[in-house]
């Protein structure tokens, strides 16, 4: 049994922070004022309300971690507890869902990207007097299941937008990487800018959980086929990888993205990046405890009996310059 | 908690009466005091945790963890491990349904289909472990990731997604929901059709590990397979078994999430064959076999359906559950490692 050294490790830690200059520019000081900057705001004079937000979101994923931000935010302002869960696998979402009921929240946000599972849950729900809005997806499944109102965005109407915003940009050949193999929506995505291109159009799947392999994937892609001029990916981390794989092909050929990221915004920058759809993740949670707030004080109810669309928001080499601070941020 | 010096006063020293010592002996008592603790915390700390309903949702998810944590750490018992039982829940789940759509049958049809195909996947790993002398950890590991594949591709081969058509508008899916999806609401507390089937499931496997023939043989093949072969035991057979009752119990499961959710996705199931593990290894069980219990087992399961759950109704913020699963692993198996220490004094290893 050797012993951990704790005591030089220590010394090591406090010496280094002491011998430490200090950054005058960026870092965490510099994060702390922009977020005292947005943050500072009124708050509304009702109850303090709980509302549960349940997703089918992995553990860590940054789409996910933009969508809660903004939950927070609207929680923040009108004076409601945010209870935020996340289970990626069907039965545990459902669980989490059902405990929420248990509380006897006064509101309730969840994906439906399980569609018909969750229909039970939400009639227990609906049961217990609790309104239901669902957000992200499954706007088919939203108003079957007494949800209010859904936000989210049609994949389809996303995947028309950057169809025709490749056709504006004159791109002759197109490839369109799914990255979770037999996603629905990633499907729809690619389908939908099919329909409104008019050039070569062709669909790659790789890894999206393994980006060595998927760079690798797009690559060999690349060099088989010479005549490809533009990769269109359906997330922003995939965007970067794909970037990689590009630099590595060592000739011209435009990227464009789905969903936005640091490296997505810079790419918009510096022109490696032609467009960027967005569905605007924040907005997502935002509104949906926003529009929950507004229900309970107000009966108010958005959208008429249909989806609330937060996308597409096709963002160009125009828009990026304005977004990079709230990309930087994490808000966008 | 402490696991350092023992108090002076040692609560396990000779002259206690022997049954304390023998109840202080048992492989769950490590669980049960975990469990009596996270209850008490969170008891204290949520006030919805208290509620009939909420205790409904821990029973429930419990359950769900405690059906496969049976043959778990039975298995674990018999010194094997098997990695591919968190996805082959969903294989049953996904042969089921997608049996009954396509052959437009009753969907008791499906039901056992579903039932010869994950025996037959577990009696392949079983049959693998006794003819090519492999760890089970590498033989599982290989059917694990096979049948993550088969999952997916099967399903989008037959059905065109990875998710399978609803069928709750077939013939024989209310019989088959009864048995595998009800659920029964007594003053406000839901019990659901899983913790039947799981106390039933514990009290057959605890029987047999304590009361039969066999169960010795568990024993036996787990602590010495060598010796146990050598005074006559049928090793390879033995763990053959196991492996069957892991299947049997994944295929109960596997009906259960079909029969609730009506629809399966087929990429699910991955990393719960690693939770079961943790639940069988908080109830008692040795990592190197021949040593452990079923009840604790249960004990495991109950643990993490109170710990996933209870952070929810403290409103603590999820992102640390993982931690907490942790931490409570190393303390209870770090309980259990005394327990034992100070009870088999002398016969230390």
């Amino acid at each position: 049994m050797t012993r951990f050294p704790l005591r030089p490790f220590c010394a090591a830690l406090v010496l280094t922070v002491a011998l430490a200059g200090c950054s005058s520019t960026g870092g965490r000081r510099a994060e702390q004022a922009r977020n005292r900057a947005a943050t500072a705001g009124g708050a509304v004079d009702t109850p303090r309300w709980r509302v549960a937000m349940v997703t089918h979101a992995g553990a860590g994923d940054a789409f996910w971690d933009i969508v809660r931000k903004g939950a927070e935010q609207a929680a923040a302002k009108d004076n409601i507890t945010l209870l935020y869960s996340n289970d990626a696998q069907t039965q545990n979402q459902v669980q989490l869902v059902q405990a929420a009921i248990d509380q006897r929240v006064d509101g309730l946000l969840v994906t439906l990207a399980k569609g018909d599972a969750l229909g039970p849950v939400l009639a227990k729900a609906e049961a217990a007097g609790i309104p239901v809005i669902s957000i992200n997806s499954g706007q088919e499944f939203s108003a079957r299941f007494g949800a209010l109102t859904h936000i989210g965005q049609d994949e389809t109407v996303a995947g028309q937008a950057a169809g025709a915003a490749l056709d504006t940009r004159g791109r002759r050949s197109v490839l369109c990487v799914i990255h979770e193999q037999g996603n629905v929506g990633q499907e729809q995505r690619c389908d939908g800018a099919r329909s409104k291109f008019g050039g070569r159009f062709q669909t790659l799947y790789v890894d999206g959980v393994n980006m060595p392999d998927a760079k690798a994937a797009i690559s060999a892609k690349l060099q088989a086929d010479p005549a490809l001029d533009t990769v269109l990916t359906l997330s922003a981390p995939v965007a970067a990888t794909g970037l990689q794989a590009i630099q590595d092909a060592r000739r011209p050929v435009e990227l464009d993205t789905f969903d936005l990221g640091t490296q997505v915004v810079a790419g918009l920058q510096a022109g490696t990046v032609g467009f960027a759809v967005d569905q605007q993740p924040y907005l997502q949670g935002y509104e949906g405890v926003d529009l929950l707030w507004l229900y309970r004080y107000n009966l108010d109810v958005l959208g008429g009996g249909k989806p609330v669309l937060t996308g597409p928001q096709v963002l160009t080499k125009d828009d990026a310059a304005a977004l990079a601070q709230y990309v930087a941020r994490g808000t966008r | 908690m402490s696991t350092s010096a023992p108090p002076p006063t040692d609560v396990l020293a000779t002259e206690r009466p022997p049954a304390v010592r023998r109840l202080l002996g048992r492989p769950e008592i490590g669980a049960l005091i975990a469990a009596v603790a996270v209850f008490l915390v969170f008891s204290a700390v949520a006030d919805s945790f208290l509620r009939t309903s909420s205790f409904g949702t821990v029973l429930y998810a419990a359950s769900t963890i405690g059906i496969m944590a049976v043959p778990v750490s039975l298995l674990m018992i018999g010194g094997e491990f098997d990695l591919s039982a968190g996805v082959l829940v969903t294989t049953a789940a996904l042969t089921s349904s997608m049996v009954s759509y396509q052959l437009t049958a009753v969907t008791w049809v499906g039901v056992l289909v579903s039932l010869l195909v994950v025996l037959a996947v577990s009696a392949f790993n079983g049959w693998m472990l006794s003819r090519t002398r492999l760890p089970s950890f590498i033989v599982t590991l290989g059917t694990f990731l096979m049948l993550t594949g088969a999952n997916l591709g099967v399903t989008k081969l037959v059905t065109g997604t990875v998710t399978t058509r609803p069928i709750s508008d077939m013939e024989g899916f209310a019989s088959c929901r009864w048995l595998f999806a009800s659920e029964i609401t007594v003053g406000g507390l839901t019990v659901k059709a899983t913790v039947w089937w799981w106390l039933g499931l514990l009290l057959v496997g605890s029987w047999v590990l304590l009361r039969t023939g066999f169960g010795n043989w568990i024993f036996a093949v787990g602590g010495d397979a060598a010796a146990a072969r050598a005074v006559g035991v049928p090793v390879a057979r033995t763990k053959t078994v196991l492996y069957l009752g892991v299947g049997f119990c994944a295929w109960v499961l596997g009906q259960h999430l079909l029969f609730s959710f009506d629809t399966v996705q087929s990429g699910e199931g991955v990393g719960n064959e690693l939770i079961y593990i943790v639940a069988a290894v908080i109830g008692g069980c040795l990592i190197t076999g021949g040593y452990g219990s079923v009840a604790g087992s249960a004990l495991g399961a109950l643990i993490f359906g109170m710990t996933s759950k209870g952070i929810v109704y403290a409103e603590w913020n999820p992102d640390w559950f993982k931690f907490f699963l942790g931490a409570m692993l190393l303390l209870a198996a770090l309980l259990n490692a005394w327990v034992r220490r100070r009870v088999e004094r002398g016969t230390s290893r």
